[in-house]
């Protein structure tokens, strides 16, 4: 958690020296549900997420280093600066995007999922039984691909957790006003059958544990659920956002609040760790983050070669003439069009 | 000339064996997806009404007898989330085979279709590709009105990352489609509703037809005309009304507009030195303006005149049959283009 907040606190100084371009959306004050949910699951489950994603790329195990020299768009980044801030991936780790459009993350997420099943009652008979964890915003829940998604996976018994990070607001709209509802959210989820639960996501020991159980009924089971986990945004939606829709007293008011103090305080109490190693904590949260800043800076921009490159696996397929037959063209192409509809002598 | 005319290497023809049967364009389909899923456990079949129903078109008929509901799988009206899920899946390394009943409903899984899939290998620098095959019926149906008669291609083919496909009869409709399967990238299959109960001669035993690769349907040195998909039948028809008046067209039949063999349709126009271009989308900004502008870039000095096209006429698609058949491109306008086009009007 502290080496997300740091990493953010960086990045929106790097946002502001211009060595950060197009959206940047931080994660700060969600930081307990990466954490969290993460910790509760096993590394090969998939996740996806939407655009506030590297509070979850850095959860899921990808480099402070990856994350940071991707926004600033070099070749070190983990997807040698062709995503972005909004669209991290990293396949090693598991985690299939960062999504820039609101909600289009959730049918792939149902698409991963359902991928795990297939291969468990298709392909290997495995039974890994994976369960994929699928982030989205409050404001991506009245998307209809999401309510579609939602169907499908209630109807296909698809082991994926919905899991709305609910920090009231979508951009500047208060949930209030914009989804029926609100006060009851996890209702959008039992019509269509999901298992519900509501967690509270300032709270990491909590995230953990109601995940790590909800995750192994999931898997058991086959099913999906919808989490509503309530949290807070402490910065606005993206850089460019002065806050104007909510007020001050409301952010302080969360700010107290915050799930990394509440997380220290419990862990002294309980003399899990004493404060040194607190402080020992942060100094190597701040180290790690200024090596990837440093790390960002020096990387090499990517070729101009890199342009043109993944845009397809091949190009012109994977075969190109090695299988047409005479029939078809042979290697002189000309063809004669057979379609008969029974007459003869048509071609 | 530019890496864009390179020729794609070809390797000795191989022997097709067996029989050549008469068969219809849907069985093509269907014997080409149950070949690639006997073959590859990855591969299944998604889509509305695709197996208890049997298809809505019939394409998948028995599939589900043959591989169960784990791998045919019927899906609610749902386009934009079980596309979304097909991609998802995709990106794990399944196969995924989507069937859109139609394509024209394929507009409300645009964000699917045309954000994800074709983005997803980019985005990533490279680490989740999408081998997905997206089919179904392309164009007027029989006076289905005008959202049910969308030539998708006119939209699809300005988006870099996609390979469509739009085979014109049975034959193609097989080797085409096999290769689609075992594509690593996300491919466009277009078909059409007037083209499905069309037999046509299909050999038995495996076969696959490479992507770029046009088809010479006919010979000729008089004008070469560009078709893809069901308007080719019409271009045959067209050449041999016109070879009765002495014009002697040679017809090629593209297969894929994306990729789009370049190199057969700039030597055929360097012979003949005049092009009409056939093509079911509307005129502004489609894949036949872009094949016109390319044939006009490579073909510059060789043109006797400029290339004449034949498109739907630039209106909503209407429900009589008059006037559909009149909004299409139609026999009687490509006569007309390559009169004009031959300066024999």
């Amino acid at each position: 958690m502290h080496l997300i907040r740091e990493f953010e606190v960086r990045c929106m100084q790097s946002y502001q020296e211009k060595k950060i371009g197009g959206f940047c959306h931080v994660y700060i004050g969600q930081e307990a549900i990466a954490v969290g949910c993460t910790q509760a699951v096993r590394h090969e489950d998939p996740i996806v997420t939407a655009y506030r994603d590297h509070g979850h790329a850095l959860a899921r195990g990808m480099t402070a280093r990856a994350c940071m020299a991707e926004m600033f768009g070099k070749i070190g980044g983990c997807a040698k600066a062709k995503g972005g801030s909004m669209h991290m991936f990293d396949k090693p780790n598991n985690l299939y995007g960062g999504h820039g459009i609101v909600g289009a993350q959730t049918p792939l997420g149902t698409g991963l999922a359902f991928a795990t099943k297939y291969e468990d009652e298709v392909i290997n008979g495995a039974k890994n039984k994976r369960v994929t964890l699928c982030f989205l915003g409050d404001g991506a829940v009245n998307q209809g691909a999401f309510y579609e998604t939602m169907n499908l996976a209630g109807l296909f018994d698809i082991p994926v957790i919905f899991i709305v990070e609910n920090n009231g607001y979508s951009m500047g709209t208060a949930i209030h006003r914009g989804t029926t509802m609100s006060h009851e959210l996890t209702i959008k989820g039992r019509a269509h059958g999901l298992k519900e639960a509501t967690i509270d996501g300032m709270d990491v020991v909590a995230v953990q544990q109601d995940m790590h159980e909800l995750a192994e009924w999931c898997r058991e089971n086959s099913r999906p659920a919808f989490v509503d986990m309530k949290c807070y945004r402490y910065k606005g939606h993206s850089m460019s956002d002065p806050r104007k829709y909510r007020t001050r007293e409301e952010e302080e008011r969360h700010e107290s609040n915050d799930p990394i103090g509440k997380f220290e305080r419990t862990l002294l109490d309980n003399g899990v760790v004493t404060d040194a190693v607190i402080k020992e904590i942060m100094a190597s949260c701040r180290e790690e983050v200024r090596d990837s800043i440093q790390f960002a800076n020096e990387s090499p921009e990517p070729p101009m070669s890199d342009l043109y490159t993944d845009v397809f696996v091949e190009p012109w397929g994977r075969y190109p003439g090695s299988s047409q037959p005479e029939f078809t063209g042979g290697a002189t192409n000309v063809c004669a069009f057979r379609a008969t509809n029974g007459k003869e002598g048509l071609v | 000339m530019t890496a864009v005319l390179s020729n794609p290497v070809f390797r000795e023809p191989e022997s097709m064996g067996g029989a050549i049967r008469e068969i219809e364009f849907r069985d093509a389909l269907r014997e080409a997806m149950s070949e690639e899923m006997r073959r590859d456990k990855r591969v299944f079949l998604l889509g509305e009404e695709v197996a208890q129903y049997d298809g809505a078109y019939k394409v998948s008929k028995g599939m589900l007898a043959e591989f169960g509901e784990r791998r045919i799988i019927d899906t609610p009206i749902s386009e934009s989330g079980f596309a979304g899920m097909a991609i998802g899946a995709a990106s794990m390394g399944l196969r995924p085979i989507v069937e859109f009943m139609s394509w024209s409903f394929s507009l409300v899984a645009a964000d699917p279709i045309l954000n994800n899939a074709p983005k997803m290998l980019y985005m990533s620098g490279g680490q989740l590709g999408c081998p997905i095959v997206f089919r179904g019926n392309d164009g007027a149906g029989g006076q289905l009105g005008s959202t049910h008669s969308w030539a998708v291609e006119g939209l699809f083919s300005n988006v870099p990352g996609v390979k469509i496909v739009i085979p014109s009869c049975a034959a193609d409709a097989k080797g085409l489609m096999k290769t689609a399967i075992r594509d690593d990238d996300p491919v466009f299959f277009l078909e059409s509703e007037r083209l499905l109960s069309i037999k046509g001669h299909v050999p038995e035993g495996e076969y696959l037809i490479p992507f770029g690769h046009a088809a010479i349907r006919r010979t000729g040195t008089h004008c070469t005309i560009c078709a893809w998909g069901r308007p080719v039948s019409f271009c045959m028809e067209a050449a041999e009304i016109l070879a009765k008046e002495g014009i002697d067209c040679e017809v090629v039949d593209l297969r894929t507009i994306r990729p789009l063999d370049l190199p057969t349709v700039v030597a055929s126009v360097r012979k003949t030195s005049c092009a009409v271009v056939v093509d079911q989308s509307w005129s502004f900004a489609s894949p036949g303006g872009e094949l016109a502008a390319q044939i006009h870039r490579h073909c510059f000095d060789d043109l006797d005149n400029f290339v004449h096209r034949v498109h739907a006429d630039d209106v909503p698609t209407p429900y009589s049959t008059k006037l559909e058949q009149e909004y299409l491109p139609n026999v009687r306008k490509i006569c007309e283009a390559v009169r004009a086009a031959t300066y024999r009007a």
